[in-house]
C-alpha cells in the first residue's frame, strides 16, 4: 500500500468522524433555538416526560438500591483493613450524589430511552411519517426532538435526585442488617457528611446527561438508514454515543466541580 | 398550475433526475408513470420541498416553491403517501384530523373530530374507525385514512404517491374511483405516481411518463394508447422487448 493510500485509510474514518461531530452539535444547537421559537406541543412534552421520567423510575430505582448495598459492603470491605468502618454511611452518600446515581442513572436511561427513542423516529423516518409530518405543516424538530429533549432535560434530574435517595436508603439497609450498624447512628453520619453542593452537582450532571440521552436518541433517529438493518444500526449508534458521551461529560463535569 | 422546468437532481454519483420539464394545469390530474428507480417519487419531493432540487425551477401559480411563506404553501398541499404514513401513536380520527388540530387551521377539538369523522365517511369508513389505532387497520383501511387525511383540510393540490400499491385489484379500485370521485368534486390539482395502469385509466386527465431522468412522453390519457412513443408502448403494454431494459 502507497503512502497516500496509507493516509486516506486513516484519513477518511477521521474526517468522517469530525463531520459527525460537527452535524451533532449543529443538531443540538438547533433544538436549542426550537426552545424560543413556538409553536411549542405541549401534549407531546407531557407525554415525553410520563415516557421517560416515570416510566424510567423503575429501573432507576432497582439500579440505585442494588448500587447502594453493594456501595456498603465494598466500602466496608476496603475500609475494614484500615479500621476505617465507620466511612460507610458518608462515602455511600457522596459516591451515590456525586458519581453513581448520575452516572448510572443516566446509562439506565440511555439504554431505555435512547434506543426507544431511535428506534421510534427512525421507523418514522423509513415509513415516510416524518415527510407526512412536514407535508401537515409540522416541523419535525418542533414536534418531535423539542418535547423528547426538553423532557429528559427535565426527568433525569428529577430520577436522579429519587435515585440517589434509594441508593442511600439501600446502602443504609445493608449497613443495618448486614453490617451491624446502628440504625440512627447511620442516618446521622449520612447527614452530617453530605453537603448540598453533593446532590445539587449530581443533580445538574443529571441535565446533561439527559439532554445527551435525547439528543443522541433524536439525532440517530432523524438520519436512520433504510429498512430494519438502518434502524437497528441507529438505535445502537444512539445507545453506543449516548452512553459515551455521558461518561466523557461526567469527567468534564467532576473536573468543573471538583478540581482543587 | 405547476410547472417544474430543467429540474435536476442527483443523490451521489447517481442522477435521478436530468432535466425535468412538466406542466400540470389547475384543476387537472396529473398521473406520472415510470419503471421503479426513475425518480417520480424524487420529483414528486421536490415540489413538496422535501428534496432540494440542484438545478432548475418548481413554480406554483407562478411564484417559485423555495421562497415566500413555507407553512402558507403547504397548506395548500394534501398528500396520500405510499405506505399511508399514519403516525401510529394516534388515533384514527386524530390522524385524520392532525392539521386541524395545530397551527394555523387549529380548531376546537369537537369541530375537528366531527370532520374527521366526516371525511373517513366520504372514503367509506364508519365512524368506529375513527377511535381505533393505524396498528388495528387492514392495509386498505389504512389508504383510506391516508386519503382521509389528506383531503381533511380540503386542500388545493393532492399528491397521490402509488395510491394502489400493496391492495387487491378490487379494493384497488375502490381507491382508484375515490381519488377520482374526491378530486373532481373538490377541483383539485391532483398530481399521482403510480405503475398501476388501471388506476392511469381510472385517474389521470393527463399522463407525463418519465424515465432516465427526463419526460419522455407526456398528453391526454385519450391519446396514451396511440401515443406513437415506443417508451409509452413498452411501459402500458408490459412488454419486456423495447427501448427501456429490463433487467431480467
Amino acid at each position: 500500500m502507497s503512502l497516500t493510500a496509507s493516509l486516506a485509510a486513516i484519513g477518511r474514518p477521521v474526517l468522517a468522524a469530525l463531520a459527525l461531530i460537527g452535524r451533532l452539535a449543529l443538531y443540538a444547537f438547533e433544538t436549542v433555538t426550537h426552545l424560543l421559537r413556538p409553536p411549542f406541543y405541549g401534549r407531546e412534552f407531557l407525554h415525553a416526560l410520563v415516557q421517560i421520567g416515570w416510566l424510567s423510575l423503575p429501573v432507576v430505582g432497582l439500579t440505585a438500591v442494588f448500587t447502594g448495598g453493594a456501595l456498603a459492603l465494598q466500602i466496608y470491605a476496603g475500609g475494614s483493613r484500615f479500621n476505617a468502618e465507620s466511612v460507610v454511611p458518608s462515602i455511600v452518600a457522596i459516591g451515590m450524589t456525586r458519581e453513581l446515581g448520575p452516572v448510572l442513572g443516566g446509562l439506565m436511561v440511555a439504554a431505555r430511552v435512547a434506543s426507544s427513542i431511535a428506534a421510534e423516529i427512525g421507523t418514522m423516518k423509513v415509513t415516510e411519517q416524518i415527510d407526512a409530518l412536514v407535508t401537515l405543516s409540522t416541523h419535525p424538530m418542533k414536534y418531535l426532538t423539542l418535547p423528547r429533549v426538553l423532557a429528559a432535560t427535565l426527568a433525569v434530574p428529577v430520577l436522579v435526585g429519587v435515585g440517589d435517595a434509594i441508593g442511600i436508603m439501600g446502602g443504609y439497609l445493608v449497613g443495618i442488617t448486614r453490617l451491624d450498624f446502628n440504625a440512627a447512628a447511620y442516618l446521622k453520619n449520612t447527614a452530617d457528611f453530605l453537603e448540598t453542593w453533593d446532590v445539587v452537582s449530581g443533580l445538574i450532571k443529571g441535565a446533561v446527561f439527559g439532554f445527551i440521552v435525547a439528543t443522541m436518541g433524536c439525532f440517530y433517529g432523524m438520519h436512520s438508514g433504510r429498512g430494519a438493518q438502518g434502524v437497528g444500526r441507529a438505535t445502537k449508534s444512539a445507545v453506543v454515543a449516548a452512553s459515551v458521551l455521558i461518561l466523557a461529560a461526567n469527567y468534564i463535569l467532576t473536573e468543573l466541580f471538583f478540581s482543587a | 398550475m405547476i410547472e417544474l422546468s430543467d429540474v435536476h437532481k442527483a443523490f451521489g454519483s447517481n442522477k435521478v433526475l436530468r432535466g425535468v420539464n412538466l406542466t400540470i394545469p389547475k384543476s387537472t390530474s396529473m398521473v406520472i408513470i415510470g419503471g421503479s428507480g426513475t425518480g417520480k417519487s424524487v420529483a414528486l419531493k421536490c415540489i413538496l420541498g422535501l428534496v432540494t432540487p440542484d438545478r432548475g425551477t418548481i413554480t406554483l401559480d407562478g411564484q417559485d416553491v423555495t421562497k415566500g411563506d413555507r407553512d402558507a404553501f403547504l397548506a395548500r398541499f394534501g398528500m396520500l403517501f405510499q405506505g399511508g404514513a399514519l403516525f401510529d401513536s394516534l388515533p384514527v380520527w386524530q390522524n385524520v384530523a392532525f392539521r386541524l388540530l395545530r397551527g394555523s387551521l387549529k380548531r376546537p377539538k369537537a369541530e375537528a373530530r366531527d370532520i374527521a369523522v366526516e371525511k373517513l365517511r366520504r372514503v367509506g369508513l364508519k365512524s368506529e374507525t375513527a377511535d381505533l389505532y393505524p396498528a388495528e387497520l387492514s392495509g386498505g383501511m389504512q389508504k383510506r385514512v391516508g386519503l382521509a387525511r389528506a383531503i381533511a383540510a380540503e386542500p388545493e393540490i393532492i399528491f397521490f404517491d402509488e395510491p394502489t400499491t400493496g391492495l387487491d385489484p378490487i379494493m384497488a379500485g375502490v381507491i382508484n374511483e375515490l381519488i377520482r370521485e374526491i378530486v373532481t368534486e373538490m377541483g383539485a390539482t391532483a398530481m399521482t405516481i403510480t405503475h398501476d395502469m388501471s388506476s392511469v385509466r381510472a385517474i389521470a386527465d393527463n399522463v407525463a411518463m418519465l424515465h432516465d431522468g427526463v419526460i419522455k412522453w407526456t398528453g391526454p390519457v385519450s391519446r396514451m394508447d396511440n401515443s406513437g412513443d415506443p417508451y409509452l408502448d413498452q411501459f402500458i403494454h408490459g412488454r419486456a422487448e423495447g427501448p427501456i431494459e429490463a433487467v431480467r
